[in-house]
């Protein structure tokens, strides 16, 4: 059993806004009956852009109809503009918070309403079959993926299951999912050089010398290149005939772990 | 009795309630006769006896030959592994291994171990009643088959595999390999059959015929090699250490005279309820329809997909007027991906997600039965008006009531 709050068991029980609007001026879908779950959300604004009315279908779980209905409630006496704002997190929030594996309903929520909105702007709807599809079981793209990751600051393949169902039915796109992760991560944050530096010098002080001292040897960081790190090991190090296995399998390993998987160390 | 009060368990494949009377019996080995079962004075005597009797009831529940053939274990799960590894790691020479794409977790995800670590697997698919194609199952078994695990009754949606039929199948095109009947879902619902099915392990599990979790079985046909999982003390003639469960055992052998007992009850009186359910549902219910075939069922279970509707959401408002029962749907359970049961049978997309099972007990009233018939279609009706699917459920009720 889901440990829903009071406010989604409210909710699930007595929606608030079911139904559609004949004459809406913006509807927007999310989600697909393959996938389990579905949603379809109606507005009806006045000459000045405030959402008068709002009103939704669902064909998903409890927390699908809680998120559906808590967002039609949100939306409306906002303009159109403003509603755009709402994120995931404010409807999983208004919820009093949702169980991590059922996010995906928030996200639904959100979706749904962007599709909306770009209805009534008659932009272009963001179709998943223009983008790139990483997960054929849920028919997620890349790009759903990585935006995902950017709002919610999703950290492991599990946040991302749980956010987006991605890789949560056969499993085969995990690794591609994994990568994504690790380049979105990547590439929210690009270090400067000195930012870099003083990364690889902390990790090196806290985890890789200390162990290096142990067998009688050191290391020290020479320079930084992008992802290339030149170091130079020194005592019993130096000697070692394992010397290399010690930097790809130890200090490589630990500095990707901390830092970042695409780093590569390079003796000098 | 107010509906808040109100408590109607139609999900006895998950569990089942502990009868009164194993309860009862069950109860003085946790206190008064606490022996362990190897101790040489009376106290442990007793327990030792009370383990003999229970291991005779479970005999008869298995139609097995011997005692001997008889081993407690703490789950099916358990059963299931110490029977399908103990018979590989006896004979390691062979590595093509059968089983089907519906068997439970217990055996899948084991089966799924067992080809990362090399062994060749074939899984058998089933039609859209659930039946196994059994010229398939004969193309199947090689010089090279070790073993098929198969499964007497499916959890979900009460089918039944014809076990006979399929041993002779294995043991016609290759009489060394080893057959594992995953029996949890059969016990107490219809016989098994060691004998007839001339099978070589059979796995039952406690808490589904009314005697307690943490307690299962394993038939193993006299002169069936394997390798114990759990190693130790003598217990269980040196094949599953650990002190015995006296308690228990002796719960699960009670159970298992009862369910024996009580399997004329299953065919007639729980079948009635469950086709009277069932039927009810089927006609009321315009977006209602049976997941299986009609006929190779247990007695007590029912598997009935609601049309664009979702399953956690019925079970929800199930739940809220007090019945229990259980979905197919992702969203009731960890995983993201719906019942691989009901995907392996073809179910559409359209009934898949909202796929309801119903299992009843002996302890199942007509009153009860009738309430839910009562209920449930009022909960469907609520549920297809916050359906997107609008257009297509009018479609549907049209065609249901033959207008055009
Ligand atoms: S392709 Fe992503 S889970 Fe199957």
């Amino acid at each position: 059993m889901w440990d829903y709050t009071d406010k989604v068991m409210e909710l699930y029980r007595n929606p608030k806004n079911v139904g559609s609007i004949e004459d809406a001026d913006a509807i927007g879908e999310a989600g697909s009956l393959s996938c389990g779950d579905m949603l379809k959300i109606y507005l009806k604004l006045d000459e000045k852009g405030i959402i008068t009315d709002a009103k939704f279908q669902t064909f998903g779980c409890g927390s699908a109809v809680a998120s559906s209905s808590i967002l039609t409630e949100m939306v409306i006496g906002k303009h159109i503009d403003d509603a755009r704002k709402i994120t995931n997190q404010e409807i999983a929030e208004a919820l009093g918070g949702l169980p991590p594996e059922k996010m995906h309903c928030s996200v639904m929520g959100h979706e749904a309403l962007e599709a909306a909105i770009a209805n009534f702007y008659h932009e272009d709807v963001k179709c998943p079959e223009k983008g790139k599809v990483i997960c054929k079981c849920f028919n997620v793209t890349q790009e759903t993926i990585e935006s995902e990751i950017k709002a919610n600051n999703l950290k492991t393949l599990e946040d991302i299951m749980n956010y987006t169902k991605a890789g949560g039915a056969c499993g085969k796109c995990q690794n591609e999912i994994k990568r994504i992760l690790d380049e979105t991560i990547q590439s929210e944050k690009p270090l400067t050089k000195t930012q870099m530096i003083l990364k690889i010098n902390n990790v090196i002080d806290k985890y890789i010398s200390s162990e290096l001292r142990k067998d009688g040897g050191d290391i020290e960081l020479i320079d930084v290149e992008e992802n290339k790190v030149f170091v130079k090991l020194s005592g019993k190090c130096q000697s070692c005939n394992r010397s290399q296995l010690t930097l790809t399998h130890f200090v490589e390993a630990t500095l990707r772990e901390h830092i970042s998987p695409n780093i590569e160390i390079i003796q000098v | 009795m107010s509906d808040e009060k109100k408590l109607i368990y139609l999900d006895n494949n998950a569990t089942t309630k502990v009868d009164e009377i194993v309860l009862e019996k069950m109860i003085p080995y946790f206190s008064k006769l606490y022996g362990n079962a190897s101790s040489m004075y009376d106290l442990g005597a007793k327990s030792a006896q009370a383990i003999k009797a229970a291991r005779e009831q479970m005999m008869g529940l298995f139609n097995a030959n011997d005692p001997k053939e008889v081993f407690f274990t703490a789950s099916g799960s358990e059963s299931a592994n110490m029977g399908i590894r103990g018979i590989l790691a006896a004979d390691t020479t062979k590595k093509h291994i059968i089983t089907t794409k519906v068997e439970h977790p217990c055996v899948l995800n084991l089966y799924k171990k067992l080809e990362k670590q090399g062994y060749n697997v074939t899984y058998l698919n089933v039609n859209s009643e659930g039946a196994l194609d059994l010229n398939e199952l004969e193309e199947a078994v090689n010089e090279d088959t070790a073993l098929v695990a198969v499964m007497a009754a499916n959890n979900e949606t009460g089918i039944i595999f014809p076990i006979e039929k399929i041993s002779q199948i294995v043991k016609s095109k290759n009489p060394k390999t080893k057959i594992y009947v995953d029996a949890v879902q059969a016990a107490g619902k219809i016989s098994i059959d060691a004998q007839k099915w001339n099978v070589d392990m059979i796995g039952v599990s406690g808490h589904k015929f009314h005697a307690p979790k943490g307690i299962g079985a394993l038939y193993v046909k006299t002169g069936t090699l394997f390798v114990p999982l759990i190693e130790g003390g003598h217990q269980e003639r040196g094949k599953r250490a650990g002190t015995e469960n006296v308690p228990s055992i002796v719960g699960i052998g009670q159970a298992a005279e009862y369910a024996l007992a009580g399997l004329a009850d299953e065919s007639t009186r729980v079948k009635d309820l469950r086709n009277k359910l069932e039927t009810s549902i089927l006609k009321t219910v315009f977006n209602a329809r049976l997941n299986s075939s009609l006929v190779n069922r247990v007695p007590n279970t029912t598997n009935i997909g609601f049309e664009y509707v979702e399953g956690e959401l019925i079970l929800l408002h199930l739940g809220d007027k007090g019945i229990c029962a259980s979905s197919g749907s992702a969203c009731t359970s960890g995983s993201l991906d719906p019942s691989h049961v009901l995907k392996a049978m073809g179910v559409p997309f359209t009934a898949l997600h909202g796929s309801i099972r119903f299992s009843l007990s002996r302890f199942t009233t007509e009153a009860e039965i009738d309430y839910t018939i009562k209920v449930l279609p009022e909960i469907i009706e609520k549920l297809t008006k916050i359906s997107p699917f609008q257009r297509e459920l009018k479609e549907l009720k049209d065609v249901k009531s033959g207008n055009d």
